[in-house]
């Protein structure tokens, strides 16, 4: 509990951290091509699995529920069910995921950016429905370019070698590298590996601690 | 478009198999001892592979239950209470 509170400090340290880290990767650049993504990985690897990033991930995480539970306060007239609540956990979570990542992997990135473009899509479909006429046309003629795209991408989807076709799998199952090449696919998936066992973690900690607050009874 | 497409099949040899192994290998190093019987190089790349994708899959599904108890957790300590003050303090 305790350390939780601490959290606030380290944003003077985690810098100094990263400056360390930079270097040592630019170092270990510097030794050989073939090492840097041992380096990376390695790295990676134990960034997350360190307390110290937990704890930052821990503020964000603390941050971001405070700031869902104000959104789902003020917006009572929406009946907000368990699974929509339990959603936006999940986002708010993902997000302060993301963001502890730095910006240094594909699918943080990709997690920051898909919440812009849904929150677009939101404000698409209101304007759509009013053009009822015309949305049949385009409905069919997306169909034709939908089935000429699938035959297309089933030629190329390496469909033959079955080690290829499960990191395509893979590739959807990570954020945002559905396209992406053989070895990006697999070195994102080292990280987020991690970053989800982290979140994990993270996670159950503090709904221990929200519980344990809750069994107790207050004084009187 | 199409040539684009078309080069990124053609990439897929260009990955040399040393940088392969050594992918697989380090997934393999992540992922639950319990997929990790055998320490030699005969676990194929596969099976490392769908090991990998279950696990996601599974962690996805833990991070999805967690998110629902700190919902209801949240939810529920939503009262005019000392514990309610003092989340707020940790909230800050």
């Amino acid at each position: 509990m305790a350390s939780l509170i601490s959290d606030i400090e380290p944003p003077t340290s985690t810098t100094t951290d990263l400056v360390r880290r930079k270097k040592r990767s630019s170092v270990s650049s510097a030794a050989s091509s073939s090492t840097t993504a041992g380096s990376v990985s390695s790295e990676s690897h134990a960034r997350w699995r360190s307390e110290k990033q937990q704890r930052i991930y821990s503020a964000k995480l603390i941050q971001a529920l405070q700031q869902v539970r104000l959104n789902s306060s003020a917006a009572t007239s929406s009946s907000p069910t368990a699974q929509k609540r339990g959603k936006a956990v999940r986002e708010a979570a993902d997000r302060a995921l993301a963001v502890s990542a730095r910006g240094r992997t594909l699918w943080s990135r990709a997690i920051l950016a898909n919440r812009i473009k849904l929150k677009f899509r939101k404000q698409k479909r209101p304007r759509r429905t009013t053009k009822i006429p015309s949305i049949t046309t385009v409905v069919n003629s997306s169909n034709r370019s939908r089935k000429r795209r699938v035959s297309v991408l089933r030629l190329n989807k390496k469909s033959i070698p079955d080690v290829n076709r499960k990191v395509r799998v893979l590739g959807r199952l990570v954020p945002g590298c559905g396209k992406q090449s053989v070895p990006v696919i697999l070195e994102e998936a080292t990280d987020y590996i991690q970053a989800l066992e982290m979140q994990v973690r993270a996670m159950n900690s503090l709904v221990q601690l929200l519980s344990s607050y809750g069994s107790a009874p207050p004084p009187i | 478009m199409s040539n684009r497409r078309s080069r990124q099949s053609s990439s897929a040899p260009r990955i040399s198999d040393d940088q392969m192994i050594d992918l697989v290998t380090k997934l393999r190093q992540i992922l639950p001892e319990i997929g990790q019987r055998r320490r030699s190089d005969k676990v194929s790349a596969s099976k490392v592979l769908q090991e990998t994708c279950n696990y996601i899959r599974n962690l996805n599904r833990e991070v999805n239950n967690l998110s629902e108890r700190l919902s209801q957790l949240l939810e529920s300590v939503d009262e005019d209470s000392p514990e309610a003050a003092v989340i707020r303090s940790l909230l800050m």
